[in-house]
Parts: C-alpha cells; sequence; structure tokens
C-alpha cells in the first residue's frame, strides 16, 4: 500500500514513466497479470492561486517580497525597536492599510478565477456507470471513465473514441479552440469494439501526459469472451482532445485517458505569469532614487551632527543633559541608532500610500472598462472583460499590435462574392456590395453583361460543383435550400454555410454554395458518384475518377471525372499564379484584370479551368497516377510530377471571388491603430494569399505598398541553398527599406512615409524558424537583428503558416529587441493563448472558438473593433492619470519631507519632527490622499470623442513619455523649490516669533502647523491646476479634502485628548488663524509656490494647442498637394485620420 | 428583439460608468491670467506697502546683557559661579515716546529649545495635575526623574531649564528711580493658562508636593513661584507657561512682562531708563547671548520686515510678469484663445 500512494504522489515507477495502463469502464480484466489500478489526478482545472487556508500566510508573504513593502516593514520593526522621533503608529497603520486593501483585492480576483474554474469543473457531462448514464460534473471524471459526448458539445478531457453515431464508425471534430483551424477533422473509433459498451473489457496502454497536440502513441487490448486479447494500436486519429468540439455527430462514446491538468490542453497552456507594466518598473526606478535620497539625507544629518556635537558645548550643553544610558552608550552604536532614527524621520518620503492608491486607481479604474457600454456587443450579450487591472495604463502604451487573422480580424464566413466566366463579370445581387451599381432586378443570375455564352456558363458552374473535396451533412439535407433563401439573417441556429457542408477550407464551401446561387446544387458524393442538381432541376450524375489533391506548393487541385455521357474532362482550380501559365496564353488577359482587381479589394481569388481528355490520354493519366500511388519511395515528388504533367494546356474558364468578412470596423480599427504609431502584426496560421488577401482588405497593405516576401516560395527560386537565399533576402530587403529610406522622424504619421513608399513584410513559418535556427549557428542574432530593423521600417507585417509557439516566439522577439516595446496580442482562439500570455498586453476576443483565448487573456472584448476605443481612450487616459499619480505621489512627498530635513539644522541634528504626528500620519492617508484618487479615475486632460478622431494624439504618450527622467526631474525640482519655500519663508517669518497682535510667541508647533498647512493646500491646489475635467467628484473632494483638514485640526487642537502623552497641538491651530501673519504667509507661500505651475501652464497650454493645431492644420493641406500631384491615382485614399 | 436578454448584461448607460459626467474644464488662458496677475500683483503691493509702514512704525529697543565684552555693566556676572544672585545694570536712553503698550522680551540665541529629547522631557499629566504621576514621573524625565530618592516635579529637562533672570526697570527722574511697574499677566497662551496647564486640585497648593522634590536647577519649588498671587503659582505660573512652550529655532525671543500700568500705559516716555538685571542664567557654556528687548507690538504682531519685502516683491513680480506676457500676447497674438 505504501508504495501505490509513493506512485500516485510522485508518479515515478519503472512501469508508470514509460506507460500509463487504463482499465475502460473500470472493469477488471481477465488478464493473468494483475493491475493495480494507479491513481490519475481528476479532472479538475485549477487556474487560481490561493485557497481559502493558504490565502492569509500565502499573501503576506507575497506581498512582503515586494521591495516597497519589506521596506515599509523594516521602518515599521525599526520604530518598534529603536527609540525613534515618531511612534510605530505613524508608519504601521499606513502598512496595514495597504496590505489590508491590497489582500482583499487579490482575494476578490481570485475568486473570480475560482468562478472560472467552477464553470469548467462542474460543467455537466454524461458518464457511463454499468451501463446506466449518469449525469455527473466534469471534475469528478476519472480516468477509465466512459464519457458520452452530444454534438456542439466541448470533450471535458482527453477521451479514446470508443463509439460513434455516425455509421462509419467516425465522428468530426473542430479543434479551433486548441489549435485555430476550424475546419472539421474526422477521428476513428477504434476498430473491433462492437456496439455494446457495457460488456466492453479492454485496457489501454498509452505514453504519459506530453504536451504534443499532434502526438498519441496507445495500445489497447480488447478481451473478448476469454479469448486471447485482441490489440488495437492507437494513435492521435482516436484521441479526442479536452477542448476540441464535437461537430456533426449526434453523440459519441469515449474512454477518459487524460484528465484535468494532464490534458493535451492544461499541458500546453501553463499558468499565467505575473505581468509587469512599464509603469511599476519606473515606479520601482524612481523608488530607487528617493531610497537614495533617503540615505543620503540621513547620512547627511548623521554626520553633520556629530561635527556639530564636536564643537564644545554643543554636545550636550547644561540644559540638556544626557541620561545615563546614553553616556555609556557605545559611539558607533549611537551614529547607528542616529542613522536609523533619521531614515524613520524621513520614510515618509517614499510614500506608503503610493502603492495602495495605485492600486486602488487600477482595480477601481479597470471597472470603466467593464462598464463602458460601447463594448457592449448585443450579438453575445456581453461587455468587456477585465481579468486583470494591473495593466490599464499598458493599454496606453502599446507600440506593437499582433493579431490573430482567424476570427480576429475575419469573421471567418466565406462568403461568395462574383465569378468572373470568359471575362465576363457576373455579380450576385448583394445590398452590401454595390461596386458596379447595376444589377439585375431578378433571376438568379445576374449578368452584368449578357455576353458569355450559355455553354460557358455551364461548364464554369460544374466545374464549382464537381472541384471540391466538400461533403454534404446528411442532417440537414432537408433544410439545405430553404436556408440558402435567408442566408444572411443570423438566427440562434448555426448559419448555413456550417449546417450545409463539410469541408477542410471554408473557401471550398463558399464556391459550392456560389454555385447553388446560379443554380447548380451539389447534391453529394456517393460510392465515387458525384451528383449535382443543374439549372434544370435535372440530376447529373459525373463518375469520379482522381482527385488531385490540393497542397501549398502546387497551390491548385484537380478533379477527374467522367460525365454521363463518357467524356472524361480534369477541372482545376487554383491560385492566379499556379494557373495562368498552364492555360492558353490568349485567355489569360480577359480574366487577369478581373482577378487583379478582386484581389486588391481584398477578395480570396482562383481561377477555374478545365481540359477535356481522350480516352488515350487518360488512360495514360490513369496509369501513372495509380503507379506513382503506390510507389513506395518519394511517393510526394512522384505523385506531384504527374499532377504537373496532367495540368496543363488547360483552357480557362474564369475566376470566382470570395470573401472572408471582415470583422466589423477592422480596416478602420487598423487605421486608426496605425495613425496612433502602433505597428500591426498579423500572425496567421493560414495561407499566405487568404493572409494577404485579408492585409488588404483590412488596408494594413495598400495598393502602393511594396511587399517585401520572405517565404519558401521566394526562398526556393534559382538553385541556391535557402540559407545562402535568406542571406540574400535579408540584406537586400535591409537595403530597401531600412538603409535607402529616408529617415524616419518622429511625429510623422503615416500619409508622410506612405508619399514615399509604403513597405510590407511578409514571412511565413517555415522562413522563420530557418532564419532563427541559422542565426544561432553562424552569426547569431544578425539574422534577428536585420529582421526587426525590416520590419520596424515596415508599416506592416504579416506572419502566415504560424504555429502556435512560433506566434509566441515572435512575440518574444519583439519584445525583447532594442527599445524593449510594449507589445499587445489579440486573438480568439486557443491557439493564440501563448501569444497573449507572451505579450505584455493580451487581449482576448469572445469569438465563437471557445473561451480558451478570454481566460487566458489580460482583458476580453467582443469584437475587433471594440480595441480601438481601448488602446486610443481608455489606455491614453489610464496611462496619463496614473503617470501624473505617480509623479505626483513623488512630488508631494518630497516637499512634504524636506522642511522636514531642513528643520534638522535648526535643532540641533536631535530628528525632532517638524510636524505632529497626527500630520504625518495622516498627510498621504487623509488629506493628500482623495484628490489625486479621484483625478486618477476620472480625469479627461483630452475628451474621449477627440482621443479617438485624432489617432495621433496616442503617441504624444508613448515610450512611458510621462514617466522619463525628465518630467521626473521636472516634478522634482518643484518638489524641492516648493519644500525649500515653504521652510525658509516660514523660517524668516519666525525670525521674530511675536506673531499676535497680543505679543504671544509661537514655538515649534506652531512653526511646524503653518509650514504644514501651507504645504496641504500647495499639494491640492496644484493637483486643481493639473485637473482639466472637473467633474462634481473631483469638486467635492479636492474642497472637501481642504476643509477637511481644516476641520480635522481645529478638532484634532481643540481637545485635550485621553491616553496621549503630550498634547502638542493644542490650540496651536486656532492661535495660528488668529495671527494675521500667518495668514499673509501662508497666502503668499502659496502663491509663490504655484506661480512657476500658472506660468508654465499659460506657455505650455499655448505650445501645447499650437503644436495640435499645427497637426489638424497638416493633413488637409498635405492631402491636397499630394493629391495634385498624383492624379492619377485617382482611387488612392487618403486616410489621415477617418 | 429580447430586449430583456439585453439589458442583463448590459453595462448601466449612467453619466459616470460611461464617463461622461458633466465637467468644467478650466483653461488658464491670457484673457484670464494677464489679468489675474495684475489684480493679484496690485493687491501684494498694496498689502506689501501696509506691511512695511506697519513694521517700520513699530519700535523695538534691543539690549545685550551677555556681558561677554569686558565694559560691558553684565561682565562680572558671567565670571561668577552661578546662582550668587548677581545684579547688573543696564542704562538707556529713549529719545523719542516709546509707544504704548510696550512689550518686554528676553531673547536667547544658540539655544537649542528645538533638541527632540530636550522637548520631549517633560510628564504632561504631571503638569496637568495628576498626582500619581508626582510619584513616579515619566521615563521620558530623564536625567531628571528623580533627585535624593525623589520624584522631582515638575520632572524633565524642560522645566528643569527654565529662564530664571529676572528684570527691573527704572525711569531716572531727577537722579531718581522710578520703578516702572509690569505686568506679567496675559503673556503665556490664554488655552495653556486656563485649561492646558493645571495644578492639583489641592489646597494649600503646597501638601501636593510632599515628597517630591523641586527641579535640580530651581532655586524653589513650583509651589513658590509666584507666592504672591496663587491664580499664578505652581504650574499655571505664566513665566513657567512661557518657557513650557518650546521655541521653533536656536535663536528665540520670549514675552516675558507688558507693560500697561499706571503713567507708563500710553509708553515709555523720553528719559533715562536703567533695567536691573538679577543675571541668574549661564548662557557662555554654549556659546550664547541675552538680550532684553522692548517693542510695541501691531496687528501683525512684532516687527518683522520680512512680510512686507515679500509681498513688494512677488506683487511687483506679478505685474512685470503681466506686462511682459501682455506684450508677448500683443505680438504673437496667439489666435487659438478663444
Amino acid at each position: 500500500m505504501p508504495r501505490k500512494t509513493l506512485k500516485c504522489l510522485f508518479g515515478v515507477d519503472e512501469g508508470s514513466r514509460a506507460n500509463r495502463k487504463v482499465v475502460v469502464g473500470h472493469r477488471p480484466c481477465p488478464s493473468n497479470e494483475e493491475i493495480i489500478p494507479p491513481k490519475f489526478c481528476d479532472n479538475r482545472i485549477v487556474s487560481s492561486k490561493y485557497t481559502v487556508w493558504n490565502f492569509l500566510p500565502k499573501n503576506l508573504f507575497e506581498q512582503f517580497r515586494r521591495i516597497a513593502n519589506f521596506y515599509f516593514l523594516i521602518i515599521f520593526l525599526v520604530q518598534v525597536i529603536v527609540d525613534t522621533p515618531t511612534s510605530p503608529v505613524t508608519s504601521g497603520l499606513p502598512l496595514f492599510f495597504v496590505i489590508t486593501v491590497t489582500a482583499i483585492k487579490q482575494g476578490y480576483e481570485d475568486w473570480l478565477r475560482h468562478k472560472a474554474d467552477n464553470e469548467v469543473n462542474k460543467y455537466k457531462v454524461t458518464v457511463l456507470e454499468d451501463g446506466k448514464a449518469i449525469q455527473s460534473e466534469s471534475e469528478k471524471i476519472k480516468v477509465g471513465d466512459i464519457v458520452k459526448v452530444e454534438e456542439n458539445e466541448t470533450f471535458p478531457c482527453d477521451l479514446i473514441l470508443l463509439q460513434s453515431h455516425r455509421d462509419d464508425g467516425t465522428c468530426f471534430v473542430t479543434t479551433a479552440s486548441l489549435d485555430g483551424e476550424s475546419n472539421h477533422k474526422t477521428h476513428y473509433t477504434v476498430p473491433n469494439i462492437g456496439s455494446d459498451l457495457e460488456s466492453l473489457t479492454a485496457t489501454i496502454e498509452c505514453e504519459q501526459p506530453q504536451s504534443d497536440l499532434y502526438k498519441f502513441v496507445g495500445r489497447m487490448d480488447i478481451y473478448k469472451d476469454s479469448q486471447e486479447p485482441i490489440f488495437r494500436s492507437l494513435g492521435p486519429e482516436n484521441l479526442l482532445l479536452k477542448g476540441a468540439t464535437l461537430k456533426n455527430t449526434k453523440v459519441i462514446y469515449g474512454v477518459a485517458v487524460y484528465t484535468g491538468m494532464e490534458t493535451k490542453m492544461a499541458l500546453n497552456y501553463q499558468g499565467k505569469s505575473q505581468k509587469r507594466s512599464a509603469v511599476e518598473k519606473s515606479i520601482n526606478a524612481f523608488l530607487l532614487i528617493y531610497l537614495f535620497i533617503l540615505v543620503s539625507k540621513a547620512l547627511v544629518c548623521t554626520t553633520l551632527k556629530y561635527v556639530w556635537q564636536s564643537k564644545p558645548g554643543q554636545d550636550e550643553p547644561w540644559y540638556n543633559e544626557k541620561t545615563q544610558r546614553e553616556k555609556d552608550t557605545n559611539l558607533y552604536l549611537k551614529m547607528f541608532t542616529d542613522f536609523l532614527s533619521f531614515m524613520v524621520l524621513f520614510n515618509f518620503i517614499i510614500p506608503v500610500s503610493m502603492y495602495v492608491t495605485v492600486e486602488m486607481q487600477k482595480f477601481l479604474g479597470s471597472f470603466f472598462i467593464a462598464w463602458d457600454k460601447d463594448f457592449f456587443d448585443p450579438e453575445i450579450k456581453e461587455g468587456a472583460l477585465v481579468n486583470t487591472s494591473d495593466l490599464n495604463e499598458e493599454l496606453g502604451q502599446v507600440e506593437y499590435v499582433f493579431t490573430d487573422k482567424t476570427g480576429t480580424l475575419t469573421q471567418n464566413n466565406m462568403e461568395f462574392i462574383e465569378c468572373c466566366i470568359d471575362g465576363f463579370q457576373y455579380k450576385h445581387r448583394d445590398a452590401r456590395d454595390e461596386l458596379d451599381g447595376f444589377c439585375d432586378t431578378d433571376g438568379p443570375v445576374n449578368k452584368v453583361q449578357q455576353k458569355a455564352g450559355r455553354e460557358k456558363e455551364e461548364l464554369f458552374l460544374r466545374a464549382l460543383c464537381l472541384c471540391h473535396t466538400v461533403q454534404v451533412k446528411e442532417s440537414a439535407e432537408q433544410d439545405g435550400l430553404t436556408d440558402q433563401v435567408d442566408g444572411s439573417i443570423l438566427d440562434e441556429t448555426p448559419s448555413p454555410e456550417e449546417r450545409g457542408f463539410i469541408a477542410s477550407s471554408p473557401d471550398e464551401i463558399a464556391l459550392v454554395k456560389g454555385a447553388m446561387r446560379y443554380g447548380f446544387t451539389f447534391l453529394g458524393l456517393e460510392s465515387k458518384t458525384l451528383k449535382i442538381l443543374n439549372r434544370s432541376k435535372e440530376v447529373e450524375m459525373y463518375e469520379l475518377l482522381h482527385v488531385l489533391n490540393f497542397d501549398p506548393v502546387r497551390r491548385r487541385m484537380s478533379v477527374i471525372v467522367r460525365n454521363g455521357s463518357g467524356e472524361t474532362v480534369l477541372y482545376c482550380k487554383g491560385a492566379d499564379s499556379s494557373i495562368f501559365p498552364r492555360v492558353k496564353r490568349e485567355e489569360v488577359e480577359r480574366i487577369r484584370l478581373h482577378v487583379e482587381r478582386n484581389a486588391t479589394e481584398g477578395y480570396r481569388t482562383l481561377c477555374v479551368a478545365y481540359k477535356r481528355l481522350s480516352p488515350e490520354e487518360y488512360a495514360q493519366v490513369d496509369e501513372d497516377l495509380k503507379e506513382a500511388r503506390l510507389a513506395l519511395q518519394d511517393r510526394e515528388e512522384k505523385l506531384t510530377a504527374v499532377y504537373n504533367q496532367v495540368e496543363t494546356e488547360m483552357d480557362l474558364i474564369g475566376a470566382t471571388a470570395v470573401e472572408d468578412r471582415l470583422q466589423e470596423e477592422a480596416a478602420e480599427t487598423m487605421e486608426a491603430l496605425q495613425g496612433a504609431g502602433i505597428k500591426v502584426w498579423v500572425l496567421t496560421g493560414d495561407k499566405m494569399e487568404t493572409a494577404k488577401s485579408t492585409c488588404y482588405a483590412c488596408r494594413l497593405f495598400q495598393r502602393n505598398t511594396e511587399l517585401l516576401e520572405l517565404t519558401l516560395r521566394t526562398l526556393e527560386a534559382r538553385g541556391r541553398s535557402r540559407e545562402e537565399r535568406l542571406h540574400e533576402l535579408l540584406l537586400e530587403y535591409h537595403k530597401k527599406a531600412v538603409q535607402d529610406a529616408p529617415p524616419v522622424k518622429a511625429g510623422i504619421t503615416r500619409s508622410w512615409s506612405g508619399a514615399n513608399h509604403d513597405y510590407g513584410f511578409i514571412i511565413d513559418g517555415a522562413s522563420l524558424s530557418l532564419m532563427l535556427s541559422s542565426s544561432s549557428e553562424s552569426k547569431p542574432s544578425l539574422y534577428e537583428s536585420l529582421f526587426l530593423q525590416i520590419c520596424q521600417n515596415c508599416t506592416a507585417v504579416l506572419c502566415c503558416r504560424m504555429a502556435p509557439l512560433q506566434k509566441a516566439q515572435i512575440v518574444k522577439m519583439v519584445k525583447n529587441s532594442k527599445g524593449s516595446p510594449i507589445t499587445l496580442s489579440i486573438g480568439d482562439g486557443a491557439n493564440d493563448v501563448s501569444m497573449i500570455l507572451e505579450a505584455h498586453v493580451g487581449i482576448g476576443i469572445k469569438g465563437k472558438e471557445g473561451r480558451q483565448a478570454v481566460r487566458n487573456s489580460d482583458y476580453a472584448i467582443p469584437k475587433l473593433k471594440h480595441l480601438k476605443k481601448l488602446l486610443l481612450a481608455h489606455g491614453h487616459l489610464y496611462y496619463v492619470r496614473i503617470a501624473h499619480l505617480v509623479q505626483y505621489f513623488f512630488y508631494k512627498n518630497l516637499c512634504f519631507i524636506l522642511p522636514q530635513f531642513l528643520y534638522q539644522f535648526f535643532c540641533g541634528y536631535s530628528q525632532q519632527p517638524l510636524y505632529d504626528a497626527a500630520y504625518l500620519t495622516m498627510y498621504n492617508i487623509c488629506f493628500t490622499s482623495m484628490p489625486i484618487l479621484a483625478y486618477s479615475l476620472l480625469e479627461q486632460h483630452i475628451g474621449i470623442e477627440d482621443l479617438l478622431d485624432n489617432a495621433t494624439l496616442y503617441r504624444d504618450v508613448a515610450k512611458n513619455a510621462m514617466l522619463q527622467w525628465l518630467p521626473f526631474l521636472y516634478w522634482t525640482l518643484l518638489g524641492v523649490f516648493q519644500g525649500l519655500l515653504f521652510f525658509f519663508g516660514v523660517r524668516y517669518l519666525f525670525s521674530n516669533p511675536a506673531l499676535q497682535d497680543n505679543g504671544q510667541v509661537f514655538g515649534n508647533w506652531s512653526y511646524g502647523t503653518i509650514v504644514f498647512t501651507v504645504l496641504v493646500f500647495t499639494v491640492t491646489l496644484k493637483l486643481a491646476m493639473d485637473t482639466r475635467h472637473w467633474t462634481w467628484i473631483n469638486h467635492f473632494v479636492i474642497w472637501g479634502s481642504l476643509a477637511f483638514y481644516v476641520f480635522f485640526s481645529f478638532f484634532w487642537g481643540g481637545i485635550i485628548w485621553p491616553f496621549i502623552r503630550h498634547q502638542r497641538l493644542y490650540f496651536v491651530f486656532a492661535n495660528m488663524l488668529g495671527s494675521v501673519s500667518a495668514w499673509l504667509v501662508i497666502i503668499l507661500l502659496i502663491l509663490l509656490s504655484l506661480l512657476p505651475e500658472i506660468l508654465l501652464a499659460v506657455f505650455r497650454k499655448n505650445h501645447g494647442s499650437h503644436a495640435r493645431q499645427m497637426k489638424h492644420r497638416l493633413p488637409t493641406s498635405g492631402t491636397s498637394t499630394i493629391f495634385m500631384l498624383s492624379q492619377t491615382a485617382s482611387t488612392h485614399s487618403f486616410s489621415w485620420s477617418d | 428583439m429580447k430586449e430583456e436578454g439585453n439589458l442583463e448584461n448590459r453595462p448601466s448607460n449612467t453619466a459616470f460608468t460611461q464617463q461622461r459626467l458633466p465637467a468644467w474644464q478650466p483653461m488658464l488662458s491670457a484673457g484670464v491670467v494677464i489679468p489675474g496677475f495684475l489684480v493679484i500683483g496690485l493687491a501684494f503691493i498694496g498689502i506689501g506697502v501696509g506691511l512695511l509702514i506697519t513694521s517700520r512704525s513699530i519700535q523695538v529697543l534691543e539690549l545685550d546683557y551677555t556681558g561677554t565684552e569686558t565694559n560691558s555693566p553684565c561682565n562680572k556676572c558671567t565670571t561668577l559661579p552661578i546662582q550668587n544672585n548677581c545684579v547688573c545694570k543696564l542704562n538707556f536712553t529713549i529719545d523719542t515716546l516709546f509707544k504704548g503698550p510696550v512689550f518686554f522680551y528676553y531673547s536667547l540665541t544658540n539655544y537649542f529649545q528645538s533638541q527632540r529629547k530636550y522637548g520631549a522631557s517633560l510628564d504632561y499629566n504631571q503638569l496637568s495635575g495628576d498626582l500619581t504621576y508626582f510619584k513616579s514621573p515619566a521615563s521620558d524625565c530623564d536625567p531628571y526623574r528623580y533627585a535624593n530618592g525623589k520624584p522631582i516635579v515638575p520632572c524633565g529637562s524642560l522645566a528643569n531649564s527654565m529662564f530664571n533672570d529676572t528684570f527691573k526697570l527704572y525711569q531716572i527722574v531727577n537722579g531718581k528711580e522710578n520703578l516702572v511697574p509690569f505686568d506679567g499677566k496675559g503673556i503665556a497662551w490664554w488655552t495653556d493658562y486656563n485649561i492646558k496647564y493645571r495644578n492639583p486640585d489641592y489646597s494649600p497648593l503646597e501638601n501636593a508636593f510632599n515628597d517630591t522634590e523641586k527641579p535640580v536647577f530651581w532655586s524653589k519649588p513650583a509651589y513658590k513661584l509666584d507666592t504672591s498671587d496663587s491664580s499664578n503659582n505652581g504650574f499655571v505660573n505664566q513665566d513657567f507657561l512661557v518657557w513650557m512652550r518650546r521655541a521653533a529655532l536656536p535663536n528665540f525671543r520670549k514675552l516675558y512682562r507688558r507693560i500697561t500700568e499706571g503713567d507708563y500705559k500710553d509708553g515709555l516716555p523720553v528719559g533715562n531708563y536703567s533695567l536691573e538685571i538679577s543675571y541668574n542664567y549661564p548662557v557662555k557654556s554654549f556659546d550664547g547671548t541675552k538680550k532684553a528687548t522692548f517693542s510695541n507690538v501691531s496687528w501683525m504682531g512684532g516687527q518683522n520686515e520680512f512680510l512686507g519685502i515679500a509681498y513688494l516683491a512677488i506683487g511687483s513680480m506679478c505685474v512685470v510678469m503681466s506686462v511682459v506676457m501682455l506684450i508677448v500676447y500683443a505680438k504673437f497674438r496667439f489666435p487659438e484663445d478663444d
């Protein structure tokens, strides 16, 4: 028994290390060897950090790991242990407050994670137990359970498919949420299982869990009627992965092999790492500066104290004798204690409450994202979701956006737009798209120019109907036809494209549907016979002889069919570039025009060609194909050779244009992002052509964009080795885009540089890995830096054929490049998760492909178009707010503590606090905290509308502009200036301390109170001056804080407080207000402190608005001049700020 | 179509959640700033002139009696050991009427009442008349907590070092010395005298101090500070209270007496005066000085030119600034000032 527990604890056992053994349905099998049922982890997904029990210790530990908190803890302990000028309460109380608030916030966020986990873990599933279907919860599934999954459900764990509702023992699965491939994949049941799952006795032996989605090796032993067990090998085609969705199959049964955190999905998505924003890094840098200031202040004071005391009579004047203990203390120990005391006295310079205010600002501020009704999508009835509030301000700093294509940029809904037959354009009437303006009113076929012969038309449509690998979905046959009528209406059921047909590529479905519109309906493939319904409602039968599969190198596919009259025809469709060389030259020109126009409009174009094969020809082809298929060596090459040989001298019939509909406002959003100075990279697993056309459609690439291509195709050119060619191309592109390009000046917007030259870069996954691997060998990171430099000079970069991990690799590469730019990844599928986790900010789209991306993202939005407001308005505002908050906090504490430091010169370096302990404690917590919090939540230095209208405003805060050293220096100098002013202003007033008209004098507490009053008013009014957006809350909080200060001071000084040893402030404040001189000096100092600010504000405002006006004006004039210069390019759209 | 379902998750459309609260967006434009500066500048100049005139009108007479110079009459006292009841006299002349009421201050320099340990060395509970603390003073009072085995009341360095020079002012009229009456009332804060500091509720006061020791440097116990006036005795002695309110800076001035009575109600008339000082307080050891100061006060307190000058300077700066800005604006005319 102990051995068993050990085994389940460590999972290390000579047997279990290599394989795991699963007993199907937990039924003991009549095997010779006795199987100890090993223990596997349960099917719970845990993404939360804490439990109720470990929350307190774990959270406290994590909080005190932060330098700042640890520092405050030390200060607090010093105050408790050493005799220091201020009581431990002054720093203990704020620290307690900070820790509590942070703990509450983190607890709340973890509670949300618990809730999300529960949603998955409590998902209802059906488990077969002794033949009975039992409703259970997902988390209770154990390895070996037989699980029933119905159509459109996701698999709750990794299953081996045992039985499918389909007759042929297959089921269809979409792994869109795992790897982003939205096509239906076929999985197979294990053969020889039989229909009776109840009596099935079998064991499965399979490898230990591993993260590769496409690898699985296993073996199933089936025991039947006490015969020898039958062995069946298992492969990935038998494994249904957790997270994938069952499609087009009513119900399946499978046995769980990997559960919970051992599923391939869970192994692929490791826990979220803590992301820290650039602002936080700046805070830490500033913190170090202030820590340095603090230590040097304490050192200066300690040194001066001992220098000063060395003068006779100063150390121990007769009126201030030392106690015996003090006299006995070792000098160095005394020095050290003094140093610590000074540290404690000045420790307020590092604002404890800044952290709590920052945390609160982030936490509360993030609600504005969730609340924003512009992010509400009526379709999914949800708004934005904030998973972490730590990165709000990072949204205002984004320099690179990495976007997924499918489902993010596009809706992944293909639609047949138009076709061109024999050079004549056919355009289906569609209210959404009226390019040419004249359309026929009725009739299924809209012949724009009735010139293409009927024969050609039908040939073309037949080609569309025949040349594909589409399957018809059986269950939907009866309502397949009605769907076409209301095809564009979205209702609860999945769209007709998904329902009627199944294909590996959505384009094919679109084409088949397109043919259907024109009267040719594909009815299905039955035992090698293709059936189509033609215009005259007759069923035509074609015998399918050969399918010449699509592959990305040939970029075309063909079918060879024999029609009713015995004719053998080859139909071929493919990319224009691969078809044109293989058809008769004179046919090309008529169609090329259409194809090119369609391509620039962002449609995916395909050309269709055909070829009649004579019986002899066919016989030859047939023989060649069969031979090639049977070849044992180089089968692929041989097949390709035959294909290429057959697909020649065809007749071009026409071309099609299919649109992958873009997300709403995708182009506008991309344009706005580029206007904001953000570089957009499209990372997709899709083919280059489709991705490219999407880029054109979103206007990432424009007509005049020169494309630099680094793909297998360009690498393969000429007989050179790929590495050489890569090197050559990189250097060439670098020369073109980097060296020859005019130096890009900051602030020049896209259209200006666009007037010169726009570059777009295209790279595919294979080239990327080639580049990365060859760079690691010979010239480390040379290629990488070349690549990055090229990309930096391109307006858009397209990376296609990317594996999920490669996406993350790219993000990482850019993230770590020079200047460490802030990156943002946006995606909707699980294949984007790695990139979402890698980037500084990860955005999930609440798309159709599951919730993986949303759960791993930092922010989730319903649509791509919401990204614009999220970045340009929310991000910008959050950044400005928090940057100001940080600077203001350091500033207000500097001018708070500087007078206290200066006072040491006037009190014999005795660590005498200038302010009362109550003021020291309350300054940051009560008197000055609320206005800055309100500011940091509500400030809109520029209105939201303006921010959205002028994307260029985003550049103003780029590169952490408000937290650079220069602004920091400015704020620091301001703090120093004001601190000096406060102290010395009052100091000169106190050259005669008789300040009342009754001749009485003021003491040290009056001194401190006057300074403190000036301080509180000045820093609050400084904030008031910075506030551009005064809501009633700002008014309330700013004037309320000042009133509260006055009220508190009266109250604090108005009562003899019990349990307090010194009634130091008794009536100090009231007496101060009784002195005209005190009033006058307070007014004077406040005004004088703010004077430079007022002047600067006036000049800056003029300067700023001047510049902004310039920006406003330039584009209009610029557009017109360029426009006049390039009259020919009439379609050239000038996109400045629309 | 499905309004209910839509509304369920839809964020509430309030001005606050949509960040559309009505807001006032002030802009510091030239149209506001230039006149504003001008007005503020002129107001400050006005106040500054007023302050300066007031300050100038205040008469101050300062007499250093430290006695470091050998020709000073108090020089003899500095060499003698402390507590020798040394008395010295300073003669001075007043040329113009010193307008009343005249305030008499003593000043100390290089004296750090602002030292932390020194300032904290007292027991407020004692001083508010709590008898339990007469028995066991707070530990802050060290090293003046116990003496001869008995608790010191009032304990601590601050009380122990109370200023104990006394002054008498005579006007010399025809060779005769006329005593100028000093008023010792109202020199401490009203709240200190009436509320903050309390004698123990004991009669006679002396008995409360049984089994206690007077502060080491004091010549008489607290209950004998002013035997002539019971309301000015013990802890509520005005001189004691003045001393206990710590000065902020090492060079300070404290109010000693007012001259408000008799013939001198309207001020000190022209003539020769003699200030008799009983010199008890040693300052030489820490290079301090002692001064006696006569001053009258105005609405702004004692003489202090700093405020007036500062107001004048900043006022004129504002005016100059507004003129400069006006010129700049007139020249460059920023058009966007709407």
